[in-house]
């Protein structure tokens, strides 16, 4: 049983995980314009690899690398042939792409032990110390959510930034500046994902157990939603937008529901509504980009 | 400085450029005019490398730049506006003009994360830089502003100095100053003259007001169906029997 305190250390930690995943997305779909709908595999990529390493007994840091790297590879294989084109391909191919992925999950047998999960994954061990509490946890999940956090400002702050900026607003113009959108596009993709693989590992190294029912694809639509509401471009408004929706989430299992409404379909029923509210009367979110102001100077 | 040798583009079955051939030479403003259709901007395109020629070749400082990226062909010094206006509209003036400059070492990931020394006094100049053209022109109070809030001569404008920021020597203006107010069109031609006077630029220019063409350029270049069929100083064109036919429809 949770106690009051260690369910809310729980919500906690599942935000900073979500957080993660939103502030990755909205490198990719906000700041660049890149639409994806496919954030799951990469979610997904990164806690089985790291799981399943770990549990080889490969140590948990090197584990999260490469859960992190094998998302990018995947990330770099699947952006050679689409973010060439200018258009809906990406959409297209990363809702593929994580279908394809659960597919993997539920029938590679052998590894993934398929619908029967990964139980037992060993908890984080960094330089001998232990993350097997909640509140522990917790500080990990902090941390890792600041140096993305702080990557993803930097990044919007810099020159690299201003172009990915450009390639969403006008990707000829981009080219006739002389810049190749395509790398910029490239770069900003595996970087995003990632930092969602990363996203992942901090999963399965959380929950100790995982199977294919985590990534599924409203997970990558929730994250969506979550970035269309705080703020495209705008990576503190993805974060006040992770806490309130996932505190919304978790919060609607503890209201007493008739017995014909089933929980999972009015959640989904109402992010739907406010997808489109949203999209309606604020296509810039609740928290819009910030405007960068260049003094003459500095 | 520039020369297209028998450039040809089909769309289909519509030859939109029909063995064109033509040089523009250093330190020139040279017009390319004709009616509606006859291919101007197509030219632009597959000098720039936006579209790939069906046949013929295109020189720049006697390099072959056919077929490349439109992205390199810009390295190489050649800018150019668009003739619907490009500028970026989420973002401010400053930030569509600094996005122009070659060779930012804040445009690798690494370096831009981390904010190098380098990066940051590289950015300081291009800033100096951007403000200072911003103050040739005028327009310094519009710095700060996004893009899509600006007027259409505005955006013109912000988008004819992002050109200037990548520091090319040929600059191809497409419709520099269609829907803009007279008094400001002459600006813009006082401008673009002293670029050419004053800082060497080179400039191939499409425009369809004969006015601005005639007074602006010391050779003009004319297209009709795809065609070259004429070429000469403003005088000897606007004599030219061909080209009077073109327009007129004689």
């Amino acid at each position: 049983m949770f106690s009051e305190l260690s369910l809310l250390v729980h919500l906690a930690v599942i935000i900073s995980i979500y957080a993660i995943l939103a502030v990755s997305l909205n490198l990719v779909i906000g700041v660049t314009g890149l639409f994806t709908l496919g954030q799951a595999a990469f979610f997904g990529i990164g806690a089985y690899a790291s799981a399943l390493l770990a549990k080889a007994g490969v140590p948990w840091f090197v584990s999260m690398l490469a859960g992190i790297v094998l998302a990018g590879v995947v990330a770099f294989i699947i952006g050679i042939p689409t973010l060439r084109l200018v258009g809906d391909y990406l959409a297209v191919v990363t809702l593929g792409l994580a279908e394809i992925t659960r597919a993997v999950f539920k029938n590679w047998i052998p590894v993934t032990r398929g619908p029967m999960g990964l139980p037992g994954i060993p908890h984080a061990v960094f330089f001998g110390f232990k993350f097997d509490t909640g509140p522990k946890y917790l500080a990990l999940g902090l941390v890792c959510l600041a140096i993305v956090y702080l990557i993803a400002q930097r990044i919007l702050y810099s020159p690299f930034g201003r172009v990915l900026k450009g390639v969403r607003e006008d990707e000829t113009a981009v080219q006739a500046l002389g810049k190749n959108a395509y790398r910029f596009k490239m770069i900003v993709f595996v970087v995003g994902c990632g930092m969602s693989g990363l996203a992942g590992s901090l999963f399965a190294h959380y929950i100790t157990y995982i199977d294919p029912t985590s990534f599924v694809m409203w997970l990558s639509f929730f994250i969506i939603l979550i970035i269309m509401l705080g703020g495209l471009g705008n990576n503190r408004g993805a974060i006040a937008a992770t806490v309130v929706f996932v505190v919304f989430r978790e919060g609607l299992r503890f209201v007493k529901l008739p017995e014909w409404l089933n929980p999972a379909a009015l959640q989904q029923l109402i992010f739907g509504v406010l997808l489109i509210l949203t999209t309606l009367f604020m296509p810039r979110g609740l928290i819009p980009e910030s405007k960068i102001v260049y003094d003459r100077e500095q | 400085m520039l020369r297209v040798e028998a450039l040809t583009k089909d769309f289909g079955g519509l030859r939109a450029v029909d063995r064109c051939s033509f040089e523009v030479r250093q330190g020139a403003i040279h017009g390319l005019i004709g009616p509606n259709g006859s291919g101007k901007s197509t030219v632009f395109n597959l000098v720039t490398g936006f579209l790939a020629p069906t046949a013929g070749c295109t020189y720049f400082k006697e390099q072959e730049i056919t077929g490349l990226p439109p992205f390199a062909i810009a390295t190489l010094g050649i800018a150019r506006t668009f003739q619907m206006v490009r500028v970026f509209r989420r973002m401010t003036t400053m930030e569509n003009l600094l996005m122009a400059p070659e060779g930012q070492a804040g445009e690798r990931l690494l370096l831009g994360i981390v904010r190098t020394p380098a990066v940051r006094r590289q950015e300081r100049e291009h800033i100096r830089r951007a403000y200072d053209l911003l103050a040739v022109v005028g327009l310094g109070h519009i710095a700060n502003e996004y893009c899509g809030n600006l007027s259409y001569a505005e955006q013109k404008m912000v988008e004819l100095l992002r050109a200037l920021m990548t520091d090319p020597e040929l600059i191809l203006l497409d419709e520099p100053t269609s829907g803009i107010n007279p008094t400001l069109v002459n600006q813009i031609l006082d401008y673009i003259r002293r670029l050419r006077d004053e800082r060497g630029k080179t400039f191939l220019v499409i425009e369809h007001d004969m006015r601005v063409i005639m007074n602006l350029c010391d050779r003009i270049t004319v297209l009709n169906y795809g065609e070259k069929i004429a070429e000469g100083t403003p005088v000897e064109v606007a004599r030219d029997r061909a080209v009077i036919d073109a327009y007129l429809g004689g």
